[in-house]
């Protein structure tokens, strides 16, 4: 049954809170603030119960799926499970109940814990320093680009450009356009890598920066790395990293060893912290040497009397968020990398790269894969085959909903027709991954054989096919 | 062994036989032997779950949090009542170990509790619409702004200095470089927009005008003038507002702003030092197809029934890449559900109630300080839940005494206003008790 909206269960007079009553004398509302300044009429909010605001909001949570409950192989999203001590130890009353404002010497544990995992990061990405403050892998992409710019702005030198695959996430165009840059768009070759020859042309000295995913979003290493970091260099660009897929790399190669001057990681992905069903997450950057200077404000730092918040940084590029950072966010990556320690992490990499090729091997013989190579952590299915019958990859993400798994991520990259890109993740076991696989066999044969089927999909949700066309063309975006 | 890894030994002998590799290390075969780690990395060994705990629970105890102080601060961050509900509700690990809900059929749960927040928020706000959220209200503004530049090509912002010293901060990073526009700042007259100066500076060229209110001062702005002012010049309003002061404020819907802005850390969020917090955004509706993030609209399934799903998405960097409107795709998804959660929970009567309660508790506290010998008011205009008091003795004195005594006090305004030297800004939500207050203020009339 579908659940109401909380506005169609209020009902006058119902409530749902409870609160003391004022305790220091009341004086009337007008003689302490001009009646013009006050509102007037209803709010115009809902008038529910305490069960009835529990039940809806629990009713919904049934209506939605996460790690917890279904195999989620979101490709580029790395939706591995979220351990259960970090989300108790993040809601430490010591973690969450401090202000920002507080005196430093009262904080030192959460700096601390800050200033630590600055430096697990360094060491894992070779990286000399990290900003923990972006809110999220793009405004990652974002601070690292304004840095950028205002590195070269120092230099009196003018690079307007920013130099972008086009098996690239969209993130990197967006976030190079709202920093004012052009973009130049770099050929992938028949190997789905950069295509050097058109890497060579398109470097100039007016590149700022080349963004690459390592792997890429076909999930393939790039072979030719140290030879793109040396076109990049030689004409004194920076080599971007777009840490979305470290995932495969963890204890395998540090992208310092690769020729990156500056990237950022997602916590939500490769450090396991929850996605929170859209956010919020946290993309920390992290720079060599040459670019450390430009970090946005504040850093944080130790000298003989502590932790504490240096804002005293005359080249930074500023602030880019209210005060310090997702600290809920870093505090779960921060147990999830101590939990793992130095011999976890290889672990990591190695079970998300065989889980993800297993998989490519079972499905192989049934979905055409364009890029036919052992892959690193997630590879791409095409939904486009001569023999598909006019089912698209839409409908075969839609019909899986029936088989209780989430679809992979669709129609991207774009360098792939029908794209289905496919990441298990460390975190899921070979039974999950041999079910997922006979689903999508299962869903091969209904192709040929009842085509209907897949292109009608969902039919066993409580919901069936919601029509987006309609809820763009006929917009209705609130109660 | 990490029991976040399933696999066995049998297992991936098992995966390799299928797969025909003979190791794990041959699928690295893509990557050239000499840019392998040759040893393992300098990380602390790995920690069983009781070690963790235990290390973790050691440095929360390094700060002293708010269950055991009282705090009268307040400054962007509050620390108001959060129902026990919401923790179990938001808990809910459907929700928060889901995914941005591109799959609409499998994520109805997220998507009608966004669209819920959407239309609480503009209910709230009086706006035509809201997106699913921003990183928090500093950046909310700076999105705004952007938008704003978008529409009308302008080529300065005038913002008020009592707009949130952060807020403005992140504003000259975000917009000053990226879109060159500049950033002229005017000056506040009792802890208001100094009007003659908003008319004298704003011009044709004036992009938008952007005031907070109630302000970083606690002070209310004169939010209609300048609205006038604004309009008159063909500038855009931009208004930053503290989400539960609509409790008992004029909205800015009603006041006609063209955008309105928020932080809604209030709004059941944690203090987390400072984040995850949630950025509010709404605007009026002829600004639909230019606004930045992610939107949930309703429409139907093939058998009519009701259905949420993302919508706009054309405006988005997945599909637009470099001409979308914003790069935004991860956002606070969670703490808009908290915001919904909070604003269910309280509703048409709660949320005044809770305004009422923070109105009436800094009133009091603010009379009974100016009673004290030597305090007196920073500023004279109307205030809602933070007001500035000039104190005779040091401010960074009169914290230090009251933190001795487990009390968080205000905030010391000469750190980001050098010419308020001696003002301390207080906050007092409903969660402060009169006893907390009466002891502050026996606390500060014992100092004089």
């Amino acid at each position: 049954m579908r659940e109401p909206l909380i506005f169609e269960k209020s009902r006058e007079d119902r409530r749902g809170y409870s609160l003391p009553e004022c305790d220091v004398g009341r004086k009337g509302v007008e003689k302490l603030i001009p009646g013009n300044y006050l509102r007037q009429g209803r709010l115009g909010l809902p008038q529910v119960s305490e069960p009835d605001v529990v039940r809806h909001f629990v009713r919904l949570s049934q209506q939605n799926i996460g790690i917890d409950t279904n195999f989620y192989p979101l490709g580029s999203c790395t939706m591995k499970y979220n351990p259960k001590v970090n989300e108790d130890i993040a809601q430490l009353p010591g973690f969450t109940r401090i202000h920002p404002y507080q005196p430093e010497v009262s904080v030192q544990g959460t700096l601390q814990l800050l200033h630590q995992m600055e430096i697990l990061l360094c060491e894992l990405s070779g990286m000399d320093r990290v900003s923990l403050q972006p809110a999220a892998g793009a405004h990652g992409e974002l601070t690292s680009l304004m840095m950028i710019k205002a590195y070269y702005e120092n230099k009196k030198e003018e690079r307007d450009t920013i130099l972008i695959p086009d098996s690239a996430h969209g993130t990197n165009a967006a976030s190079s356009n709202f920093c004012g840059f052009r973009i130049i768009e770099i050929k992938s070759n028949e190997s789905g890598v950069i295509d050097l020859d058109d890497l060579k042309d398109k470097m100039s000295q007016k590149v700022a920066a080349l963004m690459l995913t390592i792997p890429n979003t076909l999930g393939l290493f790039e072979p030719g790395i140290l030879q793109i970091a040396r076109i990049v260099h030689n004409k004194e660009g920076f080599l971007y990293l777009d840490g979305a897929n470290l995932n495969a790399l963890l204890g395998i190669v540090r992208p310092s060893d690769l020729g990156i001057d500056i990237m950022h990681f997602n916590l939500h992905k490769t450090f396991s912290t929850p996605h929170g069903g859209g956010g919020p997450g946290s993309g920390p950057v992290g720079v060599k040497r040459t670019l450390a200077a430009y970090l946005p404000v504040p850093t944080v730092e130790k000298n003989s009397k502590g932790y504490y918040l240096d804002y005293n940084r005359a080249r930074s590029i500023g602030k880019v968020r209210s005060f310090y950072g997702n600290i809920g966010v870093i505090i779960r990556a921060y147990c999830y990398l101590r939990s793992l320690g130095k011999e976890g992490l290889k672990k990591i990499s190695y079970n998300a790269v065989l889980n993800a090729n297993y998989l490519m091997q079972r499905l192989k013989n049934y979905f055409y894969l364009p890029y036919d190579q052992p892959c690193m952590h997630e590879f791409v299915l095409s939904g486009k085959d001569g023999e598909m019958k006019e089912v698209r990859t839409l409908d075969i993400a839609k019909r899986l909903l029936d088989f209780g798994f989430h679809p992979p991520t669709i129609y991207f990259p774009l360098i792939v027709k029908e794209a289905l890109m496919i990441e298990p993740t460390e975190t899921e076991c070979k039974e999950t991954l041999d079910a997922f696989a006979s689903a999508m066999i299962e869903i091969r044969k209904e192709i040929e054989e009842n085509p209907s089927a897949v292109k009608e999909a969902p039919h066993n949700l409580s919901i069936g096919r919601l029509d987006e066309v309609k809820a763009s063309r006929q917009l209705k975006l609130r109660w | 062994m990490i029991p976040y890894i399933p696999n066995t030994e049998e297992d991936q002998k098992e995966m390799l036989k299928e797969i025909g590799a003979e190791s794990i290390e041959a699928l690295f075969c893509a990557i050239p032997q000499n840019l392998r780690l040759k040893t393992d990395l300098n990380l602390p060994s790995s920690l069983s779950e009781m070690e963790l705990v235990n290390e973790l629970k050691g440095l929360s105890k390094k700060n002293a949090h708010l269950d055991e102080y009282v705090s009268f601060l307040g400054a962007g961050s509050y620390d108001h009542f959060i129902p026990a509900l919401l923790d179990h509700l938001s808990g809910r690990s459907e929700f928060y170990t889901s995914y941005t809900p591109y799959q609409a059929e499998a994520s109805q749960g997220m998507l009608q509790a966004t669209y819920e927040y959407q239309s609480l928020i503009c209910q709230l706000f009086q706006m035509d619409i809201c997106n699913a959220s921003l990183y928090d209200g500093a950046t909310a503004l700076a999105e705004a702004v952007i938008l704003a530049h978008k529409v009308n090509h302008g080529k300065e912002v005038l913002v008020v200095k009592s707009v949130h010293p952060e807020s403005r901060q992140v504003l000259t990073t975000y917009i000053k470089k990226t879109l060159g526009l500049s950033i002229m700042e005017i000056d506040c007259q009792n802890g208001v927009t100094d009007l003659a100066q908003l008319k004298e500076k704003i011009s044709n060229d004036t992009s938008c005008v952007i005031v907070q209110n109630p302000n970083f001062f606690g002070c209310l702005e004169e939010v209609k003038k300048i609205e006038e002012i604004t309009h008159q010049s063909g500038s855009l309003y931009i208004v930053s507002v503290d989400p539960i002061s609509l409790g008992l404020l004029v909205p800015p819907g009603e006041y006609n702003a063209d955008m309105a802005v928020g932080e809604g850390q209030a709004l059941g969020s944690k203090l987390n030092f400072g984040g995850p917090y949630l950025g509010i955004f709404t605007s009026k509706k002829k600004f639909l197809r230019k606004i930045p993030g992610r939107i949930v609209g309703e429409t139907i399934d093939k058998e009519g029934k009701r259905g949420f799903v993302l919508t706009l998405q054309t405006r988005e960097q997945h599909i637009r890449r470099e001409r979308a409107t914003s790069n935004i795709c991860t956002n606070q998804a969670l703490n808009a559900l908290r915001a919904v959660i909070y604003l269910s929970t309280l509703g048409e009567k709660g949320l005044p109630k809770v305004a009422e309660l923070c109105l009436q508790k800094s009133h009091y506290a603010a009379r009974r300080i100016y009673q004290i010998p030597g305090f007196e008011p920073t500023f004279t205009s109307p205030f809602f839940k933070e007001f500035a008091v000039k104190c005779p003795i040091p401010p960074n004195k009169i914290n230090k005494l009251l933190w001795d005594n487990k009390i968080l006090g205000g905030f010391e305004l000469s750190r980001l206003y050098p010419q308020l030297q001696n003002s301390l800004l207080f906050c007092v939500t409903e969660k402060r008790t009169r006893g907390d207050i009466d002891r502050l203020i026996r606390l500060l009339e014992g100092m004089v």
